[in-house]
C-alpha cells in the first residue's frame, strides 16, 4: 500500500497541473479566437446580415454570455470548495477525517436556484419576444419563391402572378437587398432543412407538408446555404448560394433568367445540342430546347451560376467537364448517373452546355 | 442510545395479499401497457386532426357486432370478479366457474372480433385508417389472447385446488389484468367507434 | 399445510460472516459451479456485473466506430470512408452508445448495487432480472449481426422517416434496427418493472422512503419513467416495421405522416435522455458526500429534483422538432418548459457544490472524476439551455453545437459519473482498490482529452458545421477545429484504455480493500468485499439515512441496528416491507437458479430472427416454445404459500 506521503506526491506531480494548464489554454483560445478576430466564415451565424437573423444573434450572444458566466462561476466555486483553507488539513484517506454535518449548506441551494430562476425567466421572456419578431413574416413579400428540396440539390421556382414571369433555376437564389422574400418549401422525397445561417435559422422541408419561411438581407453579398437535416448519402454536399444584390441588379438578373436558351444546330443528332437532348434531356430542362426532364436541375442558364452540383464545385470548364464525365466520382451516390460517353461526345456536350449562359 | 429493532411479530411466509410481488408487477405492467394504448390512440387522433390528407373510409363504423361484443367483454369481467370473490370465500366451485365463464366469454369475444374484421371494407394496407384500425384492434386482440392465456391455466389450477382462501394472489393478478383488458377495450371502442359520430370526422 | 408453514416469528441472529449461519446461507444462495450454473445464475451481483462488462464492451465498440470516422473528419475532403460507410458508422455509433451502452451501464450499477444499498438479498424477481440481461445482450448481438451482414442501420440514431422507409432505404438495414430496438425495449421495460417492485417492496426494515439512498430515488424515478415512455418508441419501431414489410400507411407517403414518427420517437427520446443520466448523477450524489466527509447537502431537495426532472422531461419533446414548422404557441410552450427544466438540475449542482465547500474533500481519483463531472455537467447543461430557446435553436439545431451538447451530457453526466462510481465501488465489487497513480493519469487524460476533443465542437457548430456530414469543404474555418477534435478524441480514448489497464492490473496486484475502505455511511459497506451471495448474513434495521455515521453525527434520537437482525435462513428467503415506512410485512421465498430466462430470451430472439427473414414457421415455432418455457417458469410452486392478513 502506498504511504500517505506517496499519495500526496502523486497528487502534486501528477499530470494534473500540466494537463489542466494545457486544457485551460486551449479552451480559452478556442473560445476567444474566432470572436476576437471577428473573422466571418461562410456559414457562421455569430455575425449575421438580416433583421431576422440579427435578432436571433443577439439572443444567441446573450445566452452564450450567460452560459460562459455560469461555467466560470461554477468552476470557481468548485475550485474554491476544493482548495480553500480549512481548519483541518485536507485528508488523504477518507478514514482519517472525521465526519460532520456543518450547517449552511442549504442556503447554497436557495440562493443558487433563486438566481438561476431569475435568469431563466428573463431568457424565456426574451425568447418569446424574439419568437414573435422572427417567426411570422413581418409584411408582404417582394419576391416569392417555391423551393423544392431534392436528394441532393435545390430546385428554385420564382413565383409570380403572371405565369409568363415564372421560371425555375437551381442551387442559386438571387434576392433583392432589403426586401422581404417569402419562401415556400416542398419536399418530394425525404426530409431536408432549408438554412441560410447569415439570414435565417432552419426550416425543415417535409414531404406532404408545405412549410414557409422568409429571408431578408440587409446588405449585398453571397450567403451560403446548406441542407440542415440528414437526408442520405450526399447530405454533406447539399448546399446552395443566396446572392443578394441591389433591386435593379436583381430585376436585371430576373429578366435575363426569363429568357429561353437560344437554339443551336438542334436538328443534327450528333451535334452538342442533339446529344444533350437525347442523353441529358430526360433529366434536365433547357427552356427553348427539346430537353424537358425534371429529375435534375434546370440548366437553361447554368453558365450564369457560380457553382455546380449544389455548391460542391466552382463552375469552371474543368469542373464541368469532370462532372459530366463522372458525377459519381465527385459526389458518390448522387442521382445523376455516370453516362457512357466518348471523349468526343463529352466535348460536344460540354461545349453546348457552355452556351447556356 | 435507543436501537430500533425489528418488530418480532409473526410474519407470513410467501406474500401478503393483496400487495404481493406479483401484484406490484402486474400494476407496473398495466401502467406500461396503458401507455402503449395511449400512444396508439395518440396516433389515431394525430391522423384524425390533420388539416390535409383525408384518412377516413367510406362508411361510418357500425355497432352491429362491436356493440354486443363490448357487452360480452364487460360480462366476462363480472364473471372473473365473481370467481375471484368465490375463491376468497372458500368455494372452489364458484372460483372455477367464474374464471371458466370469463374464459369462454373471452373466446367468444375473440371470435366475434374476427368476424368484425372480416366484415370491413378496408384492409390494413389500404390506407391510414385501415392501418390504424387493424393495428389498434390487433394490439387489443393480442392482449385479450394474453389474458386468455392467463385465465385458462388459472381455471385449471383452481379446479385442481391449487388455490384457497389463504392463497389466491395469482388469481387476483390474472383478474386485474383481465379487467384492464376490458377497460382498454372501452377506450378503444370509444375512440374508434364513437368519436366519429361526435364530430371527429369533420374536425 | 400446517399453519407453521405459513407464518413464522423470525428469530434474530448476530451479524457474523464467519458463522455456521453464514455457511448455511452461502450454501443456499450460491450459484452452482460450471457452465450450466453460470448460465442459470439469478444472483443480482453476477447479473449486474455482466451488465456492466457488456455495456463497457459496447462502449468500446461504439468508441472505436467513432475513432474510425474521426479520421475521415480530421481534414477537409478526405476519402478514407465512403459516404455510405460513414453514415453506417455514425448511426451505429449513436445507437450503440445511447441504447446499448448508456442505459445498460446504469442498469448494471443498479442491478448490482440496488439490493445492497437497500439492505436486501436480491431483486424482487431474480429470474426476470436474468431474462432482461439475456435479452439485452441478444438484442445487441441482433443489431451487430445486421452490421456484419452489411445491413447496418444508416439513417441516424433517431432514424427519421421517410429516409428510413422502404422507398429510400430498401435493404434490411432499418429492419435490423427496428427489431433489435423492440427486443431491447422489452428488456428495458421488464427491467424497470423489476426495479419498481424491488425498491418499493423490499427495503430493509426501517428504511422508510425518506431514508433511501439517492441512487434508489434515481433508479425508481427512471424506472417509473420508462414504464410510461418505453411503449412509445417500441410502438414507433413496430409501426415502421409494419410500414416497411407489410405496406401499412403510418409514415409512408403520400397518405402517411412523417412527423408522427418524430412525435413518437421524441415523446420517448427526451424522457430517455434523463433516464440515461439520473441514476448516474444519483451515484454521484451518494458517493461524493462520502469523499467530502459529510452527508449530502439538501437530500430532500435533490431527491425531489430527480423526480421533477423526470416529470418535466415528459413535457419538452418538441424541442427536438423546433424547425419542423409547428405553430407558434406550441413552440413557445415547449421552449419555456425546456428552459425551466434547468431548475431541478441547478438544485443538484448547487447541492454538490455546497457539499464540497462545506465538507473536507479527499482528493482521490474518484473525487477527481466527480469534480470533473461537475464541470462537464454544467457545460453540457448550459448548451442545452441555449438550444432550449426556439429562435436560437433554429440556428443551432443539427449543427455540431448539438453534437457538442450530446457528448457533454452523455459523456459528462453519464460516463464521468460512471468512471467515478467505478473507482468508488470497485473495491466493494472485487475486494481490491484500483491503483491511484494510474487513476490520476486515467482521469487527466480523459478529462483533458475530452475537453480538447469536444469543446471545439461548440465552435464548429457556431461556425455552421452541420452534423452527419461525411466530409466538409475547406475555407469554412473548420479545418483546425476538426483536427483538434480528432486529436482530443484519441487522447480521451487512450485515457479510457488506462482505465481498462488499471482494472486488469489492480485485479491482480491491487491493495486489499476491506469492507469499507472509504469509511462510507451506507449499508452496502457493512458487507464483506466482495459481498457473499446472500449479501447480508442478517438483515440490518435502519433508523437513519447514514447508518454507519449516525453515532458520530450523533443527531438522531434512534440508532440503527446493524449487528443483529433477521437471518431468514429457511431456504432462499428475503423480506418484504411496506412501501412508505419499510415495516416488515412478509417473508419472501426467492426462486432458485433457472435456465428458463436464457431459454426464453433465446426463443424470443429466434422469433425476431424469423420476423426479419419472414420465415413464418420459425416465428410460430419459437413463439410456441417460448410460451412453453413461460408456463414452466410460472408454474405455481406449492412452497410459495401465502396468507391473507
Ligand atoms: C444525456 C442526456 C441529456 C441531458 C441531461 C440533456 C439535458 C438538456 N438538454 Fe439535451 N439532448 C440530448 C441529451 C441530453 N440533454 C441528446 C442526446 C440530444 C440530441 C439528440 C439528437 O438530436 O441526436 C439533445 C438535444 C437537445 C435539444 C435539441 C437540440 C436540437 O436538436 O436542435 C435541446 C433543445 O432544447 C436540448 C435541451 C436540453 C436542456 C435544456 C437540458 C437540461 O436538462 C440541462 C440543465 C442543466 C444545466 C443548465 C446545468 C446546471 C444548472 C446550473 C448550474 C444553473 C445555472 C444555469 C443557467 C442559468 C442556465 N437538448
Ligand atoms: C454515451 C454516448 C456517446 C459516447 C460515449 C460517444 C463518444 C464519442 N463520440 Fe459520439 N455520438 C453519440 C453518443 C456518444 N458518443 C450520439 C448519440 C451521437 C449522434 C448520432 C447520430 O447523429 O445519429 C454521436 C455522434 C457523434 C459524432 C457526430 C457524427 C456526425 O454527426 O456526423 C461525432 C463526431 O465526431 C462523435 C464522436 C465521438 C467520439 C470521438 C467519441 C469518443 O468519446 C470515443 C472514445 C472511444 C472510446 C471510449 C473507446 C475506447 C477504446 C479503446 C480504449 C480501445 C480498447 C481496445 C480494445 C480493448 C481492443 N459522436
Ligand atoms: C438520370 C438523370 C440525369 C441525367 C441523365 C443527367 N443528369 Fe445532370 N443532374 C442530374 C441530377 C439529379 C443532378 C443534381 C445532382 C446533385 O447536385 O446532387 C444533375 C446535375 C447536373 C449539373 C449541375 C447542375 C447544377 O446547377 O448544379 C449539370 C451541369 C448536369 N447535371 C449536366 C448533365 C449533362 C450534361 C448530362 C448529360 C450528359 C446530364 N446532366 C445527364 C440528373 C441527371
Ligand atoms: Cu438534404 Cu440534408
Ligand atoms: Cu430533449
Amino acid at each position: 500500500m502506498m504511504s500517505s506521503d506517496d499519495r500526496r506526491r502523486v497528487g502534486a506531480a501528477s499530470p494534473g497541473r500540466v494537463a489542466g494548464a494545457v486544457a485551460c489554454a486551449m479552451i480559452a483560445g478556442a473560445v476567444l479566437a474566432p470572436a476576437a478576430a471577428r473573422a466571418e466564415t461562410p456559414l457562421d451565424y455569430w455575425w449575421t446580415h438580416g433583421s431576422r437573423a440579427q435578432s436571433i444573434s443577439h439572443l444567441l450572444w446573450f445566452s452564450t454570455a450567460v452560459s460562459i458566466l455560469v461555467i466560470v462561476i461554477v468552476s470557481a466555486l468548485l475550485l474554491g470548495g476544493i482548495f480553500r483553507r480549512r481548519s483541518l488539513p485536507a485528508p488523504d484517506l477518507p478514514g482519517q477525517a472525521a465526519v460532520a454535518r456543518p450547517h449552511g449548506g442549504a442556503s447554497w441551494i436557495t440562493i443558487g436556484v433563486g438566481i438561476t430562476t431569475v435568469v431563466l425567466v428573463f431568457t424565456t421572456v426574451w425568447t418569446f419576444a424574439t419568437l414573435a419578431h422572427t417567426g411570422p413574416q413581418p409584411g408582404p413579400a417582394a419576391v416569392r419563391l417555391q423551393i423544392t428540396a431534392h436528394q441532393w440539390w435545390w430546385e428554385v421556382r420564382y413565383l409570380s402572378d403572371k405565369p409568363s414571369e415564372e421560371f425555375t433555376t437551381a442551387n442559386e437564389i438571387h434576392i433583392p437587398v432589403g426586401q422581404i422574400v417569402e419562401v415556400k418549401l416542398r419536399g418530394p422525397d425525404v426530409i431536408h432543412s432549408f438554412w441560410v445561417p447569415k439570414l435565417a435559422g432552419k426550416t425543415d422541408v417535409i414531404p406532404g407538408q408545405e412549410n414557409q419561411t422568409w429571408l431578408q438581407a440587409d446588405r449585398e453579398g453571397v450567403y451560403r446555404g446548406q441542407c440542415g437535416e440528414y437526408c442520405g448519402q450526399q447530405h454533406a454536399h447539399m448546399a446552395f448560394e443566396v446572392i443578394a444584390s441591389p433591386p435593379d441588379a436583381y430585376a436585371q438578373w430576373r429578366q435575363q433568367q426569363l429568357q429561353p436558351a437560344h437554339a443551336t444546330d438542334a436538328t443534327e443528332p450528333q451535334s452538342g445540342e442533339g446529344l444533350f437532348t437525347t442523353r441529358c434531356g430526360i433529366c434536365h430542362t433547357v427552356r427553348g430546347s427539346r430537353a424537358g426532364g425534371i429529375l435534375g436541375p434546370d440548366l437553361t442558364h447554368v453558365m450564369s451560376r457560380r457553382t455546380i452540383a449544389a455548391d460542391t464545385l466552382p463552375n469552371t470548364t474543368g469542373n464541368l467537364a469532370a462532372w459530366i464525365a463522372d458525377p459519381q466520382h465527385i459526389k458518390p451516390g448522387n442521382r445523376m448517373p455516370r453516362l457512357a460517353l466518348s471523349g468526343e461526345q463529352l466535348t460536344l456536350i460540354r461545349h453546348y452546355v457552355e452556351t447556356l449562359k | 442510545m435507543t436501537i430500533v429493532a425489528v418488530p418480532r411479530t409473526e410474519l407470513p411466509i410467501g406474500s401478503v395479499t393483496p400487495r404481493t410481488v406479483g401484484w406490484w408487477g402486474i400494476i407496473a405492467g398495466i401502467v406500461t401497457e396503458a401507455s402503449l394504448f395511449a400512444y396508439l390512440l395518440f396516433g389515431y387522433f394525430y391522423f384524425a386532426i390533420q388539416p390535409h390528407g383525408e384518412m377516413w373510409p367510406a362508411e361510418m363504423p357500425t355497432f352491429k357486432l362491436a356493440g354486443p361484443n363490448t357487452v360480452i367483454l364487460l360480462i366476462s369481467s363480472v364473471a372473473v370478479w365473481y370467481g375471484e370473490r368465490g375463491g376468497r370465500q372458500g368455494s372452489r366451485l364458484k372460483q372455477a366457474a367464474g374464471l371458466g365463464t370469463g374464459f369462454l366469454l373471452g373466446v367468444i369475444f375473440v371470435t366475434i372480433q374476427v368476424l368484425e374484421w372480416k366484415a370491413k371494407s378496408f384492409s390494413y394496407n389500404s390506407g391510414p385508417y385501415g392501418s390504424l384500425f387493424f393495428v389498434i384492434t390487433g394490439f387489443h386482440m393480442g392482449h385479450v389472447v394474453l389474458g386468455l392465456l392467463m385465465l385458462f391455466p388459472l381455471t385449471i389450477w383452481s379446479m385442481l385446488g391449487y388455490f384457497g382462501p389463504g392463497r389466491d394472489a395469482p388469481i387476483s393478478i390474472g383478474a386485474i389484468y383481465w379487467h384492464f383488458v376490458d377497460a382498454v377495450w372501452l377506450t378503444v371502442f370509444f375512440s374508434l367507434y364513437i368519436t366519429p359520430y361526435l364530430g371527429l370526422r369533420h374536425g | 399445510m400446517t399453519a407453521a408453514e405459513y407464518d413464522r416469528v423470525p428469530r434474530l441472529a448476530v451479524r457474523d460472516y464467519a458463522s455456521p449461519l453464514a455457511e448455511k446461507l452461502r450454501h443456499l444462495w450460491e450459484t452452482k459451479p460450471g457452465v450450466i450454473g453460470w448460465l442459470a445464475s439469478v444472483d443480482h451481483k453476477e447479473i449486474g456485473l455482466r451488465y456492466i462488462v457488456t455495456a463497457f464492451i459496447f462502449l468500446i465498440v461504439g468508441g472505436i466506430e467513432a475513432l474510425i470516422f474521426r479520421i475521415q473528419l480530421s481534414q477537409p475532403n478526405l476519402t478514407v470512408l465512403t459516404p455510405e460507410q460513414y453514415n453506417e458508422l455514425f448511426t451505429m455509433h449513436g445507437a450503440t452508445m445511447i441504447l446499448w451502452y448508456a442505459f445498460p451501464i446504469l442498469t448494471g450499477f443498479s442491478v448490482y448495487l440496488q439490493p445492497l444499498v437497500i439492505g436486501t438479498r436480491d431483486m424482487a424477481m431474480p429470474r426476470l432480472n436474468a431474462f432482461t440481461y439475456w435479452l439485452f445482450v441478444l438484442s445487441g448481438i441482433y443489431l451487430y449481426v445486421g452490421f456484419a451482414l452489411g445491413a447496418a442501420p444508416n439513417a441516424g440514431w433517431f432514424n427519421y422517416v421517410p429516409y428510413a422507409s422502404k422507398a429510400f432505404n430498401p435493404g434490411l438495414n432499418i429492419d435490423f434496427y427496428a427489431l433489435s430496438n423492440i427486443l431491447l425495449g422489452i428488456s428495458t421495460t421488464l427491467g424497470s418493472l423489476n426495479f419498481v417492485v424491488t425498491i418499493l417492496h423490499m427495503r430493509a426494515p426501517g428504511m422508510s422512503i425518506n431514508r433511501m439512498p439517492i441512487l434508489s430515488w434515481g433508479t425508481l424515478t427512471i424506472s417509473v419513467g420508462n414504464l410510461f415512455a418505453m411503449p412509445s418508441v417500441t410502438l414507433a419501431f413496430f409501426l415502421l416495421y409494419m410500414d416497411r414489410q407489410f405496406g401499412t400507411h403510418f409514415y409512408q407517403q403520400p397518405t402517411g405522416q412523417p412527423l408522427l414518427w418524430q412525435h413518437l420517437f421524441w415523446m420517448w427520446g427526451h424522457p430517455w435522455v434523463y433516464v440515461i443520466v439520473l441514476p448516474a448523477i444519483s451515484l454521484v450524489s451518494d458517493a461524493l458526500p462520502v469523499l467530502c466527509r459529510r452527508p449530502l447537502v439538501g437530500y430532500t431537495a435533490v431527491a425531489l429534483a430527480t423526480v421533477l426532472t423526470m416529470v418535466l422531461g415528459f413535457g419538452v419533446w418538441l424541442h427536438h422538432m423546433f424547425a419542423t414548422g409547428l405553430p407558434g404557441l406550441a413552440l413557445g410552450f415547449f421552449s419555456a418548459v425546456s428552459i425551466i427544466i434547468v431548475i431541478p438540475s441547478a438544485v443538484s449542482a448547487f447541492a454538490w457544490l455546497a457539499t464540497i465547500w462545506t465538507g473536507q474533500p479527499v482528493l482521490n481519483t474518484a473525487f477527481h472524476f466527480f469534480a470533473g463531472f461537475i464541470v462537464v455537467f454544467v457545460i453540457g447543461g448550459v448548451s442545452g439551455f441555449m438550444t432550449g430557446s426556439v429562435p436560437v435553436d433554429w440556428q443551432l439545431t443539427d449543427t455540431y453545437f448539438v453534437v457538442a451538447h450530446i457528448h457533454y451530457v452523455l459523456i459528462g453526466w453519464n460516463l464521468f459519473a460512471v468512471m467515478g462510481a467505478s473507482y468508488f465501488w470497485f473495491p466493494k465489487v472485487t475486494g481490491k482498490l484500483l491503483d491511484e497513480r494510474l487513476g490520476r493519469w486515467n482521469f487527466w487524460l480523459m478529462f483533458v482529452g475530452f475537453n480538447v476533443g469536444f469543446f471545439p465542437m461548440h465552435i464548429s457548430g457556431l461556425l455552421g458545421m452541420p452534423r452527419r456530414i461525411y466530409t466538409f469543404p475547406e475555407g469554412m474555418g473548420l479545418d483546425w477545429l476538426n483536427l483538434i477534435t480528432t486529436i482530443g478524441s484519441y487522447v480521451f480514448a487512450f485515457g479510457f484504455l488506462l482505465f481498462l489497464i488499471n482494472i486488469v492490473l489492480s485485479l491482480r496486484h491491487g491493495v486489499e480493500a476491506g469492507p469499507n475502505p472509504w469509511d462510507a455511511a451506507t449499508l452496502e459497506w457493512t458487507t464483506p468485499s466482495p459481498p457473499p451471495p446472500y449479501n447480508y448474513v442478517v438483515l440490518p434495521t435502519l433508523a437513519t439515512r447514514e447508518p454507519l455515521w449516525e453515532t458520530r453525527l450523533d443527531e438522531a434520537p434512534f440508532h440503527s441496528d446493524l449487528g443483529k437482525g433477521l437471518p431468514l435462513d429457511h431456504g432462499k428467503e428475503a423480506l418484504a416491507t411496506s412501501t412508505l415506512d419499510g415495516q416488515p410485512e412478509a417473508i419472501l421465498r426467492m426462486p432458485e437458479d433457472s435456465l428458463m430466462p436464457l431459454l426464453l430470451a433465446l426463443a424470443l430472439t429466434l422469433m425476431f430472427a424469423g420476423l426479419i427473414v419472414k420465415l413464418w414457421w420459425l416465428v410460430i415455432a419459437s413463439l410456441l416454445i417460448g410460451l412453453l418455457f413461460q408456463l414452466i417458469w410460472l408454474w405455481p410452486r406449492a412452497q410459495l404459500a401465502e396468507r391473507r392478513l
